[in-house]
């Protein structure tokens, strides 16, 4: 026997269950006065640097059906490529712009939607520049461990191009499923849980 | 950058690689919900960039006086939660053993009598006009946390015909790096439920199960008042980042 690593492993990942507003966004879910307001419901203010845009996200299980009972995550940088985060070495970020935001699946519509800037671009682990993107993290009932992926945007095809997280991807033709359409100033994804158009997921 | 006036050096190593196998994988039938949930291809692997290695800090000022005490932030003033009053406290630690400051923590679960405060909740139980169901806390320095809540009663939910969910509390866990986000859920030691449920099911290694059930802690009890269950939460562990390989001029 060798000697002992002393590693503890990671709790183990349990579905976020129906009721995760409750717990994320109570005052969506009519839980009011515990908390002033939903954590991560507004991401922009008056002084936040950048371009304003609008993401409109759903997510489609297997039969094509909108989740109602999502929540979804983002993570991003600030308009010039910083993250707002005690690792992030290379300066200092937007003072007026966190980069998260957190919102729940609308019951009705599925639809999910940020009010966000576009972020920068952010170096790849090798300096190459990585295309703007926004990191997503999903969870909801039936899913057992949140699903992490990308959304890019569809006018940066210069920069997608030379993406080098995209570049990864063996089957090409699943690289459009992290691709966000312009519309107006929105960015519409929908992200495939299943099927021929299921959205790439990532483990990193 | 690093808080002003912190000498704490900010750590920037990717995060160990997640067992795949210790968690419960995507497709588990006998939780029906998952079947048309889960993605059916690989997942496609790459190491840390900065987009997984940071994340948002959660400073304690944003903490109100009554945020971990869920008998009584929902409560009317004098009043409180009705059920049976427990203490759930641990230290949340990264998988080299080190306890993790500054995480935020959110809790939420269903009343004693087995419901939640959620439209879409049509169990018979009634709702306890005193019990919210959410709470939230930051970690200290050594990684501690604790909540004062009553114990949520089992229910029994739409899967199979007679499917209990064993009585749990659900955890979200905002680390340091938003690779590290996790929700998982803490049951209580004891429970015959535990092993009954399809969802808990959908882990397969039982030490891996065994690691989400908290156990009763009489030396934390409050005498004539409450009993206590020690939980700690384990997030991923950071890669040390001694004698990388580093760009040129770096």
């Amino acid at each position: 026997m060798a000697q002992s690593l002393d590693r503890l492993k990671e709790s183990p990942s349990q579905t976020a269950g129906p009721y995760v507003h409750i717990g994320l966004t109570p005052n969506f879910c009519d839980i009011g006065g515990v908390y002033e307001s939903d954590l991560g419901s507004t991401m922009v203010n008056d002084q936040t640097k950048g371009e304003r845009i609008e993401l409109r996200v759903r997510v489609l299980d297997g039969t094509g059906t909108p989740l109602k009972d999502a929540l979804i995550e983002i993570w991003q940088a600030d308009a010039a490529g910083l993250y707002n985060s005690p690792a992030e070495l290379r300066g200092t970020a937007d003072p007026s712009f966190l980069g998260w935001g957190r919102q729940p699946t609308d019951m009705e519509t599925g639809i999910c939607l940020f009010r966000t800037i576009k972020p920068g671009r952010v170096p790849f682990r090798d300096r190459r520049l990585m295309a703007p993107h926004i990191t997503l993290w999903i969870v909801a009932r039936g899913i057992n461990i949140g699903l992490n992926t990308r959304l890019y945007f569809s006018d940066e095809e210069k920069a997608n191009a030379e993406d080098p997280i995209l570049a990864r991807i063996e089957h090409r033709a699943r690289v459009p499923t992290l691709i966000a359409e312009r519309q107006g100033d929105a960015y519409v994804f929908d992200v495939h849980l299943q099927g021929e158009k299921e959205t790439v997921f990532f483990d990193s | 950058m690093p808080e002003p006036g912190s000498n704490r050096t900010p750590e920037t190593g990717a995060f160990f690689q997640r067992d795949r196998q210790w968690h419960p994988p995507a497709f588990t039938p006998g939780y029906k919900s998952s079947v048309l949930r889960s993605p059916q291809k690989a997942l496609v692997a790459f190491d840390n960039t900065l987009s997984e290695l940071t994340g948002p800090v959660f400073g304690h000022a944003m903490l109100g006086e009554l945020d971990n005490d869920l008998i009584h932030n929902f409560a009317k003033p004098g009043e409180s939660a009705i059920g049976e009053r427990i203490i759930v406290h641990g230290r949340v630690l990264d998988e080299r053993g080190r306890g993790v400051p500054g995480v935020l923590l959110e809790f939420w679960q269903a009343n004693s009598g087995g419901r939640y405060r959620h439209k879409k909740d049509g169990y018979l139980a009634p709702l306890d006009p005193n019990f919210g169901g959410c709470g939230r806390t930051i970690t200290a320095e050594d990684g501690g946390y604790a909540f004062r809540t009553v114990r949520p009663g089992p229910y029994p939910w739409p899967n199979g015909p007679n499917d209990w969910r064993p009585a749990h509390i659900h955890f979200s866990l905002f680390g340091h790096g938003f690779a590290q986000r996790l929700i998982t859920q803490m049951y209580f030691e004891g429970d015959p439920l535990i092993w009954r449920c399809p969802i808990v099911g959908g882990i397969s290694n039982r030490a891996a199960i065994e690691a989400l059930i908290a156990a009763l802690d009489m030396q934390s009890t409050i005498p004539m008042d409450a009993l206590a269950y020690k939980f700690d939460i384990v997030l991923r562990g950071r890669r040390s980042t001694l004698f990388e390989n580093r760009p040129e001029g770096n």
